[in-house]
């Protein structure tokens, strides 16, 4: 019988502390199965965040360490300036990477560190409980913006692939979604572009992947699903916003 | 090799160089820029790595990260950026990841100024960061033991897992000196069996201060805690001066012990029986030894600068023994010999009729 | 034995560099030394002075509260420190740029037309090195050959094309002082 899909090696057998419905299992299967095709899983260490993926490091079979809330980016700069023949890469949220930890990873890109960032982007922040993040959608009620995101009180979301594109330093900057079978193959195509870069010393590597967060959401997994392609699509245009010419079409 | 005049904050940076240091990570601020400079222009001309990071709080888990893969890895700042860093500092501690810092303390709180100040000790004695822990606290008095502790401080670091804090002042950073620089090192060619270097043919490692489970970070802080109480009760450094027959006692560390010394110079000069006792370690306190001098003493006279902060280590050595006096300047302002004459002269008037009464 | 050193004057007068070279010589006469800058916002523009204290032993205090010699570059150093030199001490300072006269009288007050001679050597900012020379005269701290050796080993390089002239306005200063 032919094998057409197994776990990737590079994922542990494990249930993980995931919600039911969580955009993050789809991400690290997307991730463990790029860094295993690229065949570079002895020589790639992991930065976890602090955030829902606090626990990564259970879940990918490679080197891993936890970051400070938001400081992946320096971490991984600090890695990967002592050990430039390994990949780094992060694993960052939304709190963790857009808001705590701005200016690292805002310098991380200015500096073009050969580092890869995946971004999981769900539009709240889920450990502690829902509350808003810089990514929120104007309107969105969380724990902390009851009655809806105002950008007269709460500002605008940020759109940090579309921000950091414009840097020479980034290599690769895009936006992808899995909400979907199709999305989520063009999200695993972005991803592995992310490492490419950085295997091919172009430059930072940033992928923002929406995911789904049924439980702070307050939906079903199918509804939230539905809740990607009708509130964060319209907000967060999906798309390859920087191609380094040397990676090609 | 012959001596040569350094600047402190130049001569901690050739050290470390000198001492294996294989990563660099800071941001400029006074009095410890030249640090910063120094390996700037060093470490790229060695093959090393300099990076000069967007803040210190980037600079220490830029630290923190190149030591996760078993380098010798340092960063330097003063007072402001050392609050900054102690995010990371509980980090590393958590995760017991072994590196150095360089503080060379300024005038706070807050913006403070530039100039000299100690008022550092109990933030890096006490609270460098959340959770239970002490780095290995150096206070050099110096620019020659600045560069021999330095030269010591990655092994210290590594043998112990554990943070070694260099704590100096803008005086010592500053000021230049005669310095013999110890030999070149060999950088180290064998990584740690914890750093992460990517997990071809062994299974994955994981550096991490994560503990979700209660009994499981009760456990990991035991652990730490057994090392600290080894640590204390092994690593206990100190120098002493003058105290084989002395009455009194001045207790000061890093600058003030020097400018200590030359009023106690003074003091025996002028026939007043007194010695210097001067913590290397600030943490581990070199608690044994102080105590041990403490029988034959009619007084104890504390010089910092700052509010008084060393001075409640002492008390606790001393307990209600002999009188134990405090003399503090704040704010960049260096207390002079002759200020510490004059408290001598009235610790020893006030214990003298202490001893008769 | 110790002696307190402060040289002083505006930025870019050179008076830090006349300190550290004192203090190369004195190190390569086999003494102890220890020379501190001041290092504040008033590098830029405001004044700038450096303790140097030299002795047989190692140097305890790197900072003195009334120094024993002042070579004062400038008028707002005259005025600072000469309240502050210590009784019997000595300041060397700049008649060219210093035109009121010291008053204390417990003090060796020597004044040279240091800015003036300088300019005899090609350029005023060799006033400091006119002005150590007068005082090395008059305290020998460390000789003047030691003085020269140092100038010679530790000029910046960029005023390496200089070095005769500050030998020379090293060698007018002492004649000064002696005089």
């Amino acid at each position: 019988m032919e094998t057409i899909y197994r776990r990737p090696a590079l994922l542990a057998d494990l249930p993980t502390h995931y919600c039911p419905g969580c955009g993050h299992g789809t991400v690290h299967r997307l991730v463990a199965e790029t860094i295993e095709g690229l065949g570079i899983g002895s020589r790639t260490i992991c930065v976890a965040p602090v955030g829902c993926a606090v626990l990564a490091y259970k879940y990918f079979v490679l080197d891993c360490c936890v970051a400070a809330h938001g400081r992946a980016p320096a971490m991984a700069t600090g890695l990967k300036r002592v050990l430039p023949d390994r990949v780094i890469f992060t694993y960052q949220g939304d709190g963790d990477l857009a808001s705590i930890g701005g200016n690292e990873i805002l310098h991380a890109a200015l500096r073009g560190e050969p580092i890869t960032i995946i971004f999981v982007n769900n539009g709240v922040y889920g450990m502690t409980g829902g509350q808003m993040a810089p990514t929120t959608p104007l309107g969105m009620r969380t724990t902390s913006s009851p009655l809806g995101r105002d950008s007269q009180q709460q500002g605008y979301p940020i759109h940090l692939p579309e921000l950091l594109a414009a840097l020479p330093g980034v290599a690769y900057a895009a936006r992808r979604s899995t909400h979907s079978v199709a999305e989520i193959r063009r999200a695993r195509q972005a991803i592995q572009r992310a490492f490419t870069v950085q295997l091919r010393g172009l430059g930072l590597g940033i992928v923002e992947l929406l995911g789904a967060c049924p439980t702070n959401w307050q939906v079903t997994p199918v509804e939230a699903l539905e809740f990607i392609e009708q509130v964060m699509l319209p907000v967060y245009p999906l798309g390859e916003f920087k191609v380094a010419a040397e990676l090609g079409a | 090799m012959a001596r040569e005049l350094w600047k402190g904050n130049e001569a901690l940076a050739e050290a470390a160089v000198r001492a294996g240091a294989e990563a660099f990570f800071g941001y400029p601020i006074t009095p410890q820029t030249e640090l910063l400079e120094y390996m700037a222009r060093r470490m790229p001309e060695l093959g090393r790595t300099f990076l000069q990071a967007e803040s210190e709080i980037a600079a220490i888990h830029m630290v923190y990260g190149a030591a996760c893969a078993g380098v010798r890895a340092l960063s330097s700042s003063s007072s402001p950026g050392i609050s900054l860093m102690q995010e990371g500092l509980s980090y590393l501690a958590g995760s017991e990841v072994p590196c150095v810092l360089v503080d060379i303390m300024r005038g706070g709180p807050g913006l403070g100024n530039i100039q000299p100040s100690q008022s550092d000790y109990f933030q890096l004695t006490r609270s460098a960061g959340h959770g239970d822990f002490h780095p290995l606290v150096l206070a050099p008095s110096t620019v020659q033991e600045a560069v021999d502790l330095m030269y010591a401080s990655f092994d210290l670091a590594f043998g112990w897992r554990t943070l070694v804090i260099l704590a100096g002042d803008g005086t010592l950073g500053q000021m230049m000196e005669p310095v013999e620089m110890p030999p070149m090192r060999a950088l180290a060619v064998e990584r740690p069996d914890w750093a992460l270097t990517g997990a071809a043919g062994r299974s994955p490692r994981v550096i991490s201060s994560l503990y979700l489970d209660a009994a499981e970070l009760e456990q990991s802080n035991l652990r730490l805690q057994a090392k600290l109480q080894q640590m204390a009760a092994t690593q206990q450094r100190w120098e002493s001066f003058c105290v084989e027959d002395a009455d009194y006692l001045v207790v000061a560390f890093g600058t003030v012990a020097r400018i200590a010394q030359s009023a106690v110079r003074a003091a025996r000069r002028a026939g007043i029986r007194v010695g210097l006792f001067r913590p290397v370690t600030l943490w581990p306190y070199p608690r044994q030894p102080l105590d041990a001098i403490c029988p034959q003493l009619r007084g104890v006279l504390v010089v910092e600068m700052n509010g008084g902060q060393m001075v409640e280590d002492v008390r606790c050595v001393v307990r209600e023994r002999v009188p134990v006096r405090f003399l503090g300047h704040l704010g960049g302002v260096i207390p002079m010999p002759d200020e510490i004459e004059a408290e001598l002269a009235q610790l020893v008037s006030l214990s003298g009729r202490a001893a008769f009464s | 034995m110790e002696t307190s050193i402060v040289v002083s004057g505006f930025g870019g007068q050179g008076a830090l560099l006349a300190g550290q070279l004192l203090a190369h010589a004195a190190l390569a006469s086999g003494l102890e030394v220890t020379w501190i800058p001041s290092y504040g916002p008033e590098m830029r523009g405001g004044t700038a002075h450096c303790t140097v204290v030299v002795g047989d032993e190692p140097i305890g205090a790197p900072l003195v509260r009334h120094p024993e010699c002042v070579v004062a570059l400038n008028l707002p150093s005259v005025d600072k420190y000469e309240p502050l030199v210590a009784a019997g001490g000595l300041l060397v300072y700049d008649s060219t740029l210093v035109q009121r006269p010291v008053e204390r009288v417990d003090l060796c007050a020597v004044a040279v037309p240091a800015s003036e001679v300088a300019q005899r050597f090609g350029s005023p900012r060799l006033a400091n090195l006119v002005l150590l020379g007068a005082l090395l005269a008059l305290r020998p701290v460390v000789t003047l050959e030691a003085m020269g050796a140092a100038l010679r080993d530790h000029l910046p390089e960029r005023h390496a094309d200089l070095l005769q002239n500050n030998l020379e306005a090293l060698h007018a200063g002492a004649a000064l002082g002696k005089g």
